[in-house]
Parts: structure tokens; sequence; C-alpha cells
């Protein structure tokens, strides 16, 4: 007979997140995706000055804490026919870039990590065999004996103190951790030096943004001049500075964590097989390396594939984007079963869960504060496996060489990247191709400044008496979480409307009106094993291979009802 | 576990002196920590290492809840240099519960919590990160099934110290900026029978919320706060008297629009919104990641963010601060506190009688024009005439 289960809180993730499944001889039969928590912050931009908007929504998140600000400066640049100048646009890259690369490497150690790596494992280790196992992998220097050994006495005698901490009732000693103690020493002594790792390289964020999380942005450019021959402005101390935080920012990711990944995921290839889910892909497409409506000039190509099939990339366009609410607690004046674009979009909260405190969600009509948006109908992937599979099927010769190199060396069949393995794979392929890409970036801008330019802004629309009585525009972003639009609509000077549709309110989005489930949803019943409903391990490694982030998910809140015109989109 | 009950940390004493006064022997001790080795998987013999480590003096135990909120304020936390998170979480506390790195989820992870609260009664640290939404009767977060404020209630009773981290706690921040659709409220409008102390900044930065957490811990009380509730060792001077600037500012070189060639020699940028003179915040002293640089060094007009209401009151972010004048430094942060709480006019603090610069003052005052109707929405005045005559 089947079981109920909730999972709340779901923890290494941003937000709040709860999951709940039935479940029955070690299989899950049925899942619900919950966003349990609201902010309303699209009600809250109505009225406000468009170039005060992207700090407002940047706090949406402070995890992707770069992708609403530019998202916004993106859209309300659109909307004011403002062409940001080329030095504004490689340092976005390079602040955009450094966040995929520090975000993934958290995510993968100190987030995802703790599905697959027994902690208390590690104790028993050889610190002689994780040396000669890390020498095996790759160059980076960490490899001794010693140092493993220092690392796992560091662990013994935290575990000895009696104190777990954040490992306290941790599903330690469960039977589907496969790595051998050596492996899970290796992991956990990268857990740690990850920590340090990151807290340096986002120091780029702090050069060009002043600090971070939350760094600071502008429409029309970046606030931070350049002037070789100052001591408060990008000079070349400030660019060596930069240029070593890239190649250390490189040197992690290519020689820590994409052999670890290789190698941790060469014990869970079963997982290859689990969790795959819907079977269509989204990307918007990211870092524009020319004019941000040039979308060929993408490094990570925008289309769509649709069941699996690589053989065909389609192209996106934002009008087939409806939004439904049949689960989700909002109405809609026209019928709950509707769907509707964002530019119609209703959202007038309606909560008709339970009151708190309760025991379960999952026998409610509408069970979450997550729209569930669809394309042409279909629910969506989105995230770094679908970037890595538009580009692979785009022609994109350096993913098709990295997706390629990983599946070798897993022994594995293109059909293994439709499962949580194959999530948490691609996010590393991709986080490789960035850290590489940044160098390019870095070149460019150093290149640009050599001959003279040093131009961060554009002034010429600035002040709001330049700007049109009405205008409206549209922000894409391809954000390390997936597809993310930004719409704003302009009146007077100020913000009449703001609509923004999130990757998360993809991937987390529940049944829509024809009771298709939302991917988180779709993957936990998709061949996947739960051995021991007490101890859900199998569920956080599915859902962790999404990256959840909640916050960014519901953020919606607009109660005008008003009708909008349609915007012109590139 | 009822022996590790009893090892509260800040009692004083060994394990073994306060286990003897509680009248548990040597022996039933030793055979406890032969029991915790084997589940640990060190194997029996590994007892009396064991009992060592369990008598050597406890981390505290701190407990960080995380409720409304974009968890920017933990991946600020991560950021701590001085000492860096992994020697926070690993030597130095005993983190409880962390929703963003805990390795348990759902009933484990509020075990845990539930458990921690009771064997630490009266001793743990909370953090808290985020607002506490009211509207609804709480409807817009729960966790676990269980509102916010019920959550915060609960943690709060135990806590020893009780620290709200980041402008959600503090007032509610990004949420609560008008009309404020979920009802947000910081931390201390829901605890009012113990104090709060208040880490102000959307984020704070890293090191005053360690720093406060030693504070604690070495002096065995909170820091000393000002009206806000805010620290005096982070919040006690304001950015305009500390900026690097700051002469540039008394010189009347401004920036007059981005990127102008004012900009490309960091000068002052009061003129394109800057909220340094009305915002008290460590920026200028702590500086963000390692010392790396901070807003104004990077070349953006501070925001305000360490101010209640920022969101409100400092908007538009790019429109000049009107010098209202008349204020002496003394009474700044209770008049101008007052008025940016209501939501009125914000002012520029008197600087000049701080400094020593009055005339200037004055005849800044004089030729300024206070810009009107400072509210939210409202575009921001053009730029003035430069206000020294290019003094």
């Amino acid at each position: 007979m089947a079981t109920k289960l909730v999972v709340d809180p779901i923890t290494r993730i941003e937000g709040h997140l709860r999951i709940e499944v039935q479940t029955d001889r070690g299989r899950i039969d049925s899942a619900w995706a919950s966003a349990t928590q609201f902010r309303g912050i699209e009600t809250i931009m109505k009225g406000r000055d468009p170039r005060d908007a992207w700090a407002f929504v940047q706090r949406i998140c402070g995890v992707c804490t770069v992708v609403h600000a530019v998202a916004s400066c993106r859209a309300v640049e659109d909307a004011l026919g403002i062409t940001i100048p080329a030095n504004a646009n490689l340092i976005r890259n390079l602040v955009h870039g450094m966040q995929f690369v520090q975000d993934h490497v958290i995510h993968f150690y100190h987030l995802h990590a703790l599905d697959w790596v027994d902690v208390v494992s590690a104790l028993k280790a050889d610190p002689a065999g994780t040396a000669r196992i890390a020498a095996s992998l790759s160059p980076w220097p960490n490899n001794s004996a010693t140092y493993f050994k220092s690392v796992q006495d560091r662990l013994a005698k935290f575990v000895k103190s009696g104190q777990l901490g954040i490992f306290t009732n941790g599903y330690w000693g469960h039977p589907a951790y496969k790595l051998p103690p050596d492996v899970n020493l290796l992991a956990v002594a990268h857990y740690l030096e990850a920590l340090d790792w990151q807290r340096d390289v986002i120091r780029l964020h702090t050069i060009f943004g002043g600090k971070n999380p939350h760094p600071n942005f502008l429409v029309g450019g970046m606030a931070s001049a350049i002037n070789l021959d100052d001591t408060a402005t990008i000079n070349a101390e400030r660019l060596v500075d930069i240029q070593a935080m890239i190649r250390r920012a490189q040197a992690f990711v290519e020689q820590v964590y994409y052999p670890d990944l290789i190698a941790i995921a060469g014990f869970y290839k079963d997982w290859a097989s689990i969790g795959g889910g819907v079977p269509n892909f989204l990307a918007c497409g990211e870092f524009p390396e020319g004019d941000i409506k040039d979308i060929d000039k993408l490094f990570f190509p925008r289309g769509i594939i649709l069941d699996r099939d690589l053989s065909k990339v389609h192209p996106y366009d934002q009008k087939l984007v409806k939004e439904y609410i049949t689960s989700s607690w909002y109405e809609y004046p026209g019928g709950d079963d509707q769907g509707l674009h964002p530019f119609e979009g209703e959202t007038n909260p309606k909560y008709t869960g339970p009151k708190p405190p309760y025991e379960y969600l999952q026998d409610e009509k509408k069970y979450t504060w997550m729209k569930a948006p669809r394309y042409e109908g279909r629910a969506m992937q989105v995230g770094p496996l679908a970037r890595m599979l538009v580009a692979y099927g785009s022609g994109h010769k350096e993913a098709q060489s990295l997706v390629g190199e990983v599946l070798k060396k897993l022994d594995v069949g293109p059909a293994a990247l439709f499962s949580t393995l194959g999530r948490t794979a691609a996010r590393g392929i991709e986080t490789v191709m960035i850290a590489r890409r940044m160098n390019s970036w870095f070149d460019q801008l150093v290149t640009r400044i050599k001959s003279g330019d040093t131009r961060t802004f554009d002034d010429s629309k600035w002040e709001p008496s330049k700007w049109p009585a009405s205008s409206e525009g549209y922000g894409f972003l391809d954000a390390p979480r997936g597809a993310l639009g930004h719409w704003v609509q302009i009146a007077d000077g100020k913000v009449s409307r703001y609509q923004c549709v999130v990757p998360s309110t993809w991937n987390c989005s529940p049944r829509d009106a024809n009771g298709q489930m939302g991917p988180y949803e779709a993957s936990l019943v998709d061949n996947h094993p739960l051995a021991d409903p007490e101890r859900p391990l199998e569920i956080l490694r599915t859902i962790h291979s999404f990256d959840p982030c909640l916050a960014c998910g519901v953020h919606v809140l607009d109660g005008t009802g008003k009708t909008v015109a349609e915007v012109k989109v590139q | 576990m009822p022996l590790l009950g009893a090892a509260a940390w800040s009692d004083g004493g060994t394990l073994t002196e306060q286990l003897a006064h509680r009248g548990v022997s040597r022996r039933d001790f030793l055979e406890f920590c032969g029991s915790l080795a084997v589940v640990l998987g060190l194997g029996r013999d590994a007892a009396a290492q064991v009992a060592q480590g369990l008598e050597s003096p406890q981390r505290p135990p701190v407990i960080w809840i995380q409720l409304q909120e974009c968890t920017g304020c933990v991946e600020s936390v991560l950021r701590s240099a001085e000492p860096t998170i992994g020697d926070l979480v690993l030597d130095m506390v005993s983190l409880e519960y962390s929703h963003t790195i805990m390795a348990a989820s759902g009933h484990a992870a509020e075990k845990a919590l539930a458990d921690s609260m009771a064997k630490h009664k009266g001793k743990y640290i909370l953090l808290v990160t985020g607002s506490v939404p009211l509207a609804e009767d709480g409807i817009y977060l729960t966790i676990g099934g269980r509102t916010a404020k019920v959550i915060l209630e609960e943690a709060a009773a135990g806590a020893a110290a009780v620290i709200a981290v980041g402008a959600c706690a503090h007032f509610g921040s990004v949420q609560a900026a008008r009309p404020n659709p979920t009802g947000a409220v910081g931390v201390g409008d829901i605890i009012k029978d113990k104090p709060v102390v208040n880490i102000a900044g959307c984020p704070p930065i890293a090191d005053v919320v360690t720093a406060t957490v030693a504070h604690f811990l070495t002096f065995g009380r909170l820091p000393s706060v000002d009206a806000d509730g805010r620290p005096l060792f982070a919040y006690g001077a304001r950015i305009h008297d500390q900026c690097p600037r700051r002469a540039n500012f008394d010189a009347g070189q401004y920036v007059e629009v981005f990127d102008d060639e004012a900009a490309r020699k960091g000068w002052c940028l009061y003129k394109v919104g800057c909220k340094g003179p009305a915002t008290f915040s460590p920026c200028p002293i702590f500086q963000w990641n390692s010392g790396t640089s901070w807003p104004i060094g990077a070349g953006h007009p501070c925001i305000g963010c360490t101010e209640r209401n920022f969101w409100d009151t400092m908007t538009p972010f790019y429109g000049r601060l009107p010098d209202v004048g008349g204020f002496g430094i003394e009474q700044r942060v209770d008049l101008i506190g007052a008025a940016l709480a209501i939501g009125a006019t914000a002012g520029v603090a008197a600087h000049a009688v701080a400094t020593g610069v009055h005339q200037h003052r004055e005849r800044q005052r004089q030729r300024q024009l206070p810009i009107a109707g400072q509210g939210p929405g409202e575009p921001p005045a053009s730029p003035p005439s430069n206000p020294t005559g290019g003094a």
C-alpha cells in the first residue's frame, strides 16, 4: 500500500521547498513539489524609478545575486533604447561568468555532494590511498598523504567532539552511498578547499560591483570607471588581480571540480537511468559577445529540444509561453484552468491550503505558490542540461567535445544525459566552458583599454526627460539555474508593470490544467527508487540535481488585473 | 544522549566534573563513549579518544533559522575571511541547524532543531535571517507546515542571545517596501521579551556577523547598540565621515554623470545619489570580501542599505539627498532616524559641524534646492548647478 511521505524543509537549496510523495515497495509513484514562501516583489516595483529596478529585483535571490540585476538592466535598456558600451558588456560577462563558476562549484561541493559523499566514511580512509587517487585524477598540487591525513584528523576531532553540527542526523551509512572511504576523504578535503576558493574568486564582483553578495549594477553600463592613472578606478593593479582570479577559478574547475565530478559519477552510473523526467528543454542563451539583440553571437545558444531529440533544435519564441495556476494559490477571473501569457498575466494570490500547522498538501487541488509555465502547452526543463543539449544540438564544437568526453569517460551512451546524473554532469561541463571563456572576455577588455576605449556607460538616455511617454522591454538571461526573462513597462518615468519568469518556476512548477507534472515532480516518478522513507536520500539527489532556487521561483504578485499591450521582443 | 545534554558549554568545569556533580560515574561515562565510538564507526577501542574529546570544552551551539529572505545573508557569511566559514563551523561553534548547508532534510532536520533547542535551552545563540510575513495569518511562509512566526517564537524562547542578520530580519527589507504585500516585519517586531541585535545591511558584511558572535562568546554579552539595535563597533560611524572621497565632497568635486571625467578621477558620488551622508555602516572601514573594495570604491553610490526602510526612504537611488541642514551631529541619529522611519524626506546631516567646515556647508545649503517629493516613484530632480561654483 502506498505511503504518504513529506520532506519539508528540503535543505541545501535556496529558499523553502516542500516535497511530498507517495511511495510503495521502494519506488516513488507520485510526487508534489510545493513552494511555501511568497514575497510579492513585482507589486513593490510599481511606481518606482526604472533605473532602481535592478536593485529591487536583485533581492529576489542572494545566491543568483547577479542574474536578476542584469536581466533587469537589459529589460530597461531594451525599453529605453540604450546600447551599452562594449566594455560594459564584457564586464557584465565577467561578473556573470564568475557567478556561474562560483555558484556551480558551491552547488557541487556544499549543496549536492553530501547526497553522494558519506562524510563519516571518510574517517576510515587511508590517506595514502586518497593521495594515490588524487594524483591519478589531476595535477592539483594539494595531493599528499600528509595533507589528506590532516583533513582526516580535523574531521575525526570534529566527530569525536560529539557535536556533529551541520552533519547531525545526516543519512550516514545509508546503503545508497557507494563511494569507497578513500574517495569520500578526497571529497571532504575538496569540500573544505572549495569553501576557501569561492571566497577568493568572487572578489571579482567586489572590484566591479563593490561587494558580493548583491554587487551594484547600472542601467546603461557599469559604474566602475576605467582609468589606468588613478587609484580609485579600474587600473592595472585591479586588472592583474582580476586576471589572477580568473586563472585560479579555471584551475580549480579543471583540476578539482571536473575530475571529482567524473570520479564520483563513475560510482553512481545507475543514476544515469533515474530521474530523467520531462523530455523537453529550453535555453534562452547567454553571454552576448556582440550586440545583445544579435542572438547568433551568444556564447551559449538559444533554442528548444523536444522529446529528447537532439537532431533538431527548435527556435524559442517567448510569445508561446503561458502560465497556469490550476494547482497554484492564485485565481484567474477568466477561470483557473486557462493559460495566460506573462503580458496578460494576472497574479491574484488566493490561499486555499490548510490552516497551519498542517500535515499534507497532496490531497489539495492547489498546493504551491509556484505557477506552472508551459511552452506551447509543454512542461520544459531549464538549466545546465538544457543549455548543453541545445548547444550540442546546435553544433557548438566545445560543448560537443566535452559532452562526448564525459560520456566516454563514464562509458555510457547519450541516453544517460536524460537523468539525475546527466543534470549534475552538464553543470560541470558548462562550468569548464565558462571558466575557459572568461579569459577571452578579459583579453578583449584589456585590448579595448589598450586601444584607448575606456567607456563603461552610455549616458544618452539617463535623464527621464529623454524617455518616451511610455515604453516596454524584455530582458533575457540564461542564469546558472536556467532561462530567465524580465518584462518591464514604463509610463511617465515610472515602472507600471514588472514581470519575471524564472528558472525555478519552470523546474518547480506544479501540475497544469492537463494534469501534466512539472520537472521536479516528473523526475521523481521516473524510474525512481526510495529505499527507506525515513531517510529520503534518493529524493534529495534528484531534487538537488536541479539546484533549486525557490526565492527566485516565487516572487510574483501583480494585483492590478490591468490589460497590457504586447511588447516588442527581439 | 542525556550525557551530552549535561555538557552545557557555558556552565564552566569539565564534562567529567559536571557529570560527577550530576551523579554519573566515570564507568558509566566510558561505557557511553564506547557505544558512541561504535556508532561513529571508530570501533570500541576508540572509547578513550571519544571520552577525551567529550571532556574538552564544548563548542558553543548556534542555531540559524532562515525565514522570508533571499539567502544573500547566508552567502555573505560564507565569504567570511576571519574566521573562515570552515573554521567557524568546524572549530569554533557548533552550527546545529542551517537550511543552506546542513546534511539532513525534512523530519531529520526538524528533529535536529528540536533536539538542539531542548538540549541547549537557554544556552544557544540564535541567528535569524529573513522577515516574518504576518498577513493572512502567516500563510506566506511555512516550513514543515508551520508559520514563520511560530518557528521564530519557539526558537527565540530558549535562546541566550538573538541576532537578527540582514535587512529582512532587521525590518523586513525589500518585501516590506511599499505596499508590503505579505505584511513582512523584522525579528524585533515579534521578539519583545529579550534584546535583539540587528546586523543591518542588505546583506551585511560577513565579518560583522562573525564579530558579533565572537563578542558574545568572548565577553559574555551582546555588543552595545545604537537606537536601532545595531552594534556600535560596526554601525557607530557615518559613511560620509569615513569616506575616502570626503575630501572631494568638501572641495566641491563631484561626479555629475557616471563615467564622466570626475568619475574617472574617483570624485564624490553625492550628486549621482550617494546616501553615504545619511547612512551608518562599516563599509568604508571593514570593506567587502577580504578588504577588496566597497560600493563607493567601485564607483557606485551608496544605497543606504543599513538604514531601516531604505527601500522607501532612500529611493530613488540616483536622486540627490536634500540638505535639510540645521542638525548638530549629536542630534542626527534620532532626528534623521525618526524622519527616515516615517518615510519622510531624508536628510543630510550637518557634516560640516562635525568636520569644521561650517561655512562650506552653509554656502552649499543656500545654493542647493532640496528635491521635492522624495518618495518612491518620483523621478529624481535634474542635477543642480555646481553648489560650490567649481571650488
